[in-house]
């Protein structure tokens, strides 16, 4: 018996040998560090997987230049991301790393980038200190970050006339810049916040007694400054409540089409909500959607995989543009030639990445359908309003980003 | 309406009326905690994992089955409380004579694992369930609307506790298994089969909480993480109740959700701790909590 | 009840050869010593410095945690709050108050040893589940600390926390140099541990996991000696999670939270409860497996639980017990 438990040990030594062992130069090697098993699998995870790979076999296929894409698992921990990060570039030759959920293991992996002189291509991390107090030069944030998803829902709703608000936010960062962010346009817009209640995360599953304190104050819009399980909650609550029979709209700050899907039309039809890629919109995004989809195994197109698509592209472009050597001496340079190429891909189309390192991209309002007006599992959202994509992101100088300034 | 503490009279109302409801919740998940507890030594730990596979098997009953709500409530503590028992008999039996401990971690490693395999079949974002015809609505108190749903689930849960209690403390079946709990080779030797008794003890535990999961469903995104939250609180209940204390649990789990639903009002942030605070205060002041015995 | 009043009772093969031996070890434990040190040596040039980093932090940790639970037979379920104040602590040191990174880890250390003289001094006054349903409400109650103080950065943590200069002389942004500071941790901890379990104090404290009653009657102040077993424990592991954050440059939530403190019994668990080297084994285990079998995706949390199944029901001495076992020595 416990030969077997050595044999366990001396396997998980000789895995550690056989990395050393791979590596020596060979196809251009990205790794995909996303949520495999945890909360965020479902928005990134696989369907990220997909987006990058399809990339480099487009780009391959285009070019022949052979490019190998891996995936790791960060199980939403620091030190296990920066682990297999670090682990990724001293050993097994990888020369970026993709998509990047979780703004704690994001921050981590961009700092270690930045020491190696590797390339983070961020499409899962909406933190706006990615790309601002904390940002890095060797960072891309290529899909989103809560300043968008704060403008064009906050902005573009007041504007329609839903001009007084309540929060409800997750008690963490990632909330509290939702909120923030939110408050500050619809204030700008000449809405009024009248207040907000923070709940701990992520220990609650009940909100109906935030959803009755919200209602006490009379609002036009609940804000719901959350994300995943917790919004899916809020909304089923808030229509179990009749709260929207009532006249009150919900705005979801951060919700996705995989939301839509899992909540279902009935339970989910005329809510607002931001992201910056359908897979529904035009007709270059369609024939994404329509190639990609063999990889997808039955799922829908995400923006994180339209994030990991495009980023992935640009930076294969700016590697054969610097040549596949220099690429592989220093990611700076990779990265400051991608600021300097204007992207354009089926994804996002024509686009530009700043000096910061955010990607300029449009912000659209959806709405999400009727169960009438659907043909479709997947049709779900109909576009609204579009924020451009200037005044989607926050303008370079008060995201306060160190190597800007300098 | 007069304010208390600030707070306007019709909303605090409001608020001690849902903190009841979750109170429901805790009650039922604490209840089967509890019994199994109280049988069997084993601290429950799937006991997340067993309510969220209620709920994902009232999602399975109505997709590939169509069997609507109501089925689900009588046919998923069957289906559940089915494999509670093979687990119990191939696995949790063997660990009777150990400490808690051992128990404990093979329940949270079982949990792990039916996380795991529900996460790679369903992903991680939750399936949709909607509330049953019958019903949706709300009545409307003067004070606050209450969905007729929630309060369903009150009185669903109510019953659930009060069958239970009776059962134990009321029959004979009952005298029987608090008999087993004192000394189990003496009620053997009167001729009860007791690890059968004990199998079934199990049995029934999972299948209150798989209730739970399908009184859930409608009402909290059913997704493979949904006990997890959950279970850490649920346990606190228990533990304050004092361990194996069916009445300590029933009240504690009501209470407690009054108690929390009250943070939510004043210190929302501070709404999942202090339940642990409670907790740690009780411990100290009373080694085997509000209802159990030293 | 009756027949579990010690965790470890079924853990400890039968303790012939003790207290004599080099240092207090057996003559085993001391090849075995010996092997972990030509090991620890050896390694880095084979292995990835900072995945052995890594893994020396977690079984430092585990070390300290199987002092409290195979020691005094007391099982802490709230051990992460002191790894992960301790990471917390230091960083904030080495990267607000630029203190040197030992002055960082021992600051570390000392901030998680006064929180478990505090928490040890409410929980040790209960036993067997009680106390571990007391250490989680303590840790509950810290992590809503982290979540909540400004210094803490939330979810984001503490990020870019700077290896520094050790005595303000040799840098150790070099993972070698950093991998002999971190393994030099990590062997002292490990001596000190044993040291205290050796000494005439550890004694003691095996008395009162024995039988503690008898241990009081014979005079002993059983309830002073837990209180400074604990905060040795909660000390070391604090300087485990401050080692660690320095490693890695950042400190977070996770290491605060209550699966932290389910992992280190995991990996105690796996090891070996009340093994000297068990503790060491159990965490490469784990955290080898956390790494290496990242790529399986959602299959990391099956496989986790199969494991603490299979330990819990054929191999409850764990891995370093049964070796022992089979070997009739003790390790």
């Amino acid at each position: 018996m416990p030969l077997q438990r050595r044999d366990l040990l001396l396997a998980g030594a000789g895995m550690a040998v056989a990395g050393a062992a791979r590596a020596q130069p060979g196809p251009l090697r990205l790794g995909v560090l996303t949520d495999m098993s945890g909360p965020y699998r479902d928005l990134t995870g696989p369907s990220s997987f997909a987006g990058a790979r399809q990339a480099a076999e487009e780009f391959s296929a285009a070019t022949g230049m052979a490019v190998e894409v891996i995936v790791g698992d960060h199980q939403n921990r620091p030190d296990i991301g920066a682990n297999i990060a670090r682990q990724w570039f001293d050993r097994d030759g990888v020369e970026a790393v993709i998509d990047l959920p979780n703004s704690a293991v994001a921050l981590a992996v961009s700092g270690i980038a930045r020491e190696k002189n590797k390339v983070v291509l961020g499409s899962g991390v909406g933190s706006t200190v990615f790309t601002g107090a904390q940002c890095s030069p060797n960072s891309i944030q290529y899909t989103y970050d809560t300043y968008m998803l704060a403008k064009g829902t906050g902005d573009a709703m007041v504007r329609q006339g839903a001009d007084t608000w309540y929060f409800i936010t997750a008690d963490y960062a990632f909330g509290h810049a939702l909120q923030a962010d939110t408050s500050h346009f619809i204030e700008a817009a000449g809405g009024k916040v009248l207040g907000a209640a923070r709940y701990p995360f992520p220990a609650t599953t009940d909100f109906s007694s935030f959803l009755l304190g919200a209602m006490a104050t009379k609002p036009k819009v609940i804000g719901l400054a959350n994300a995943g399980a917790d919004l899916v909650n809020c909304i089923k609550q808030a229509r179990e409540f009749g709260l929207l029979r009532q006249g009150v709209k919900l705005a979801a700050l951060l919700m996705t089409v995989v939301d839509s899907i899992s909540l279902g039309l009935p339970e989910a039809q005329g809510l607002l909500m931001t992201e910056s890629f359908y897979w529904d919109l035009n007709d270059r995004t369609r024939a994404f959607s329509e190639r990609v989809r063999g990889k997808l195994q039955g799922r829908v197109t995400t923006a994180s995989c339209a994030g990991c698509y495009g980023a992935t592209l640009h930076y294969l472009k700016a590697v054969k543009d610097l040549g596949p050597a220099r690429a592989r001496a220093s990611g700076l340079e990779v990265v400051e030639r991608m600021k300097a190429m204007p992207t354009d891909d089926d994804a996002f189309g024509p686009g530009t990445i700043r000096a910061d390192g955010r990607k300029l991209t449009p912000g659209y309002l959806f709405q999400v359908k009727s169960p009438a007006e659907s043909r479709g599992p997947f049709d779900v959202h109909k576009l609204v309003a579009t924020t451009s994509a200037e005044a989607a992101a926050r303008p370079l100088a008060e995201g306060g980003c160190p190597f800007i300034r300098s | 309406m007069d304010d208390i503490f600030g707070i306007p009279a019709p909303l605090l109302f409001g608020q001690l009326l849902l903190g009841l409801i979750n109170g429901a919740f805790y009650a039922m998940m604490s209840l089967g905690l509890a019994v199994i507890f109280g049988l069997l030594n084993i601290i429950n730990f799937t006991h997340g994992a067993q309510f969220m596979m209620g709920a994902f098997a009232a999602w399975m009953l109505l997709e590939w089955a169509g069997l609507n709500y109501w089925w689900a409530l009588i046919l998923v503590p069957i289906i559940i409380g089915f494999t509670g028992v093979v687990m119990e008999r191939l696995m949790i039996s063997r660990l009777y004579k150990l400490d808690h401990l051992y128990g404990l971690l093979l329940t949270f490693g079982l949990g792990l694992i039916i996380e795991g395999v529900f996460r790679n079949q369903f992903g991680s974002s939750g399936l949709p369930y909607r509330i049953p015809a019958e019903l949706q609505g709300a009545w409307d108190l003067g004070f606050m609307f209450l969905p007729i749903y929630r309060g369903w689930v009150v009185i669903a849960a109510l019953i659930l506790c009060l069958t239970t209690w009776l059962l134990i403390e009321k029959t004979r079946l009952g005298a029987y298994l608090r008999a087993a709990t004192e000394n189990a080779p003496l009620v053997q030797a009167f001729g009860v089969n007791v690890p059968r008794m004990v199998t079934l003890t199990y049995g029934f535990g999972v299948a209150l909480a798989a209730i739970g999961g399908v009184l859930a469903a409608p009402i909290y995104s059913v997704n493979p993480q949904m006990g997890t939250n959950l279970i850490i609180v649920v346990f606190a209940v228990v533990v304050i109740g004092g361990m194996g204390s069916i009445l300590g649990s029933i009240i504690t789990g009501f209470g407690l959700g009054i108690v929390e639903g009250l943070t939510k009002v004043f210190y929302p942030e501070a709404s999942a701790t202090v339940i642990f605070v409670i907790m740690a205060i009780v411990l100290l002041a009373r080694p085997a909590g509000l209802f159990g015995r030293a | 009840m009756a027949d579990s009043t010690t965790i470890t009772a079924n853990a400890i093969p039968a303790p012939a050869e003790e207290a004599h031996g080099i240092w207090g070890f057996s003559r085993a434990q001391f090849g075995a010593l010996g092997v972990m040190l030509v090991f620890l040596a050896i390694a880095p040039f084979v292995l990835y410095p900072v995945f052995l980093m890594k893994l020396l932090c977690f079984a430092l940790f585990a070390c300290a945690f199987n002092l409290l639970i195979g020691y005094v037979g007391l099982l802490s379920f709230g051990h992460a709050a002191y790894f992960g104040m301790g990471g917390y602590l230091a960083g904030h040191a080495a990267k607000v108050w630029g203190a040197t990174p030992e002055l960082a880890i021992i600051i570390g250390g000392a901030t998680a040893a006064a929180l478990g003289a505090v928490a040890g001094w409410v929980a040790i006054r209960r036993q067997g589940i009680y106390f571990a349903m007391i250490t989680l409400a303590l840790a509950q109650m810290i992590y809503f600390v982290c979540v909540q103080a400004p210094f803490t950065g939330g979810e984001d943590g503490i990020q870019a926390i700077p290896r520094g200069s050790l005595l303000g002389v040799v840098s150790l942004d070099r993972d070698m140099a950093m991998y002999w500071l971190v393994a030099g941790i990590f062997i002292l901890g490990f001596l000190m541990i044993h040291r205290i379990i050796h000494s005439p104090y550890g004694m003691v404290l095996k008395s009162i996991r024995e039988n503690e009653p008898r241990a009081t009657s014979l005079g002993y102040r059983t309830d002073d000696y837990k209180l400074l077993a604990f905060i040795l424990s909660a000390g070391l592991a604090g300087v485990a999670g401050a080692t660690k954050s320095l490693v890695f440059g950042i400190a977070t939530l996770t290491d605060v939270h209550w699966s932290m403190s389910g992992e280190v019994v995991l990996m105690t668990l796996v090891g070996g409860l009340g093994t000297v080297f068990g503790p060491v084994i159990g965490a490469a285990v784990i955290v080898t497996m956390q790494n290496y079998l990242a790529e399986l995706g959602a299959w990391v949390t099956v496989i986790q639980g199969v494991i603490f199944v299979i330990c819990v029901l054929a191999f409850r001495r764990g891995i370093v017990g049964e070796i022992g076992n089979w070997l009739k020595v003790k390790l």
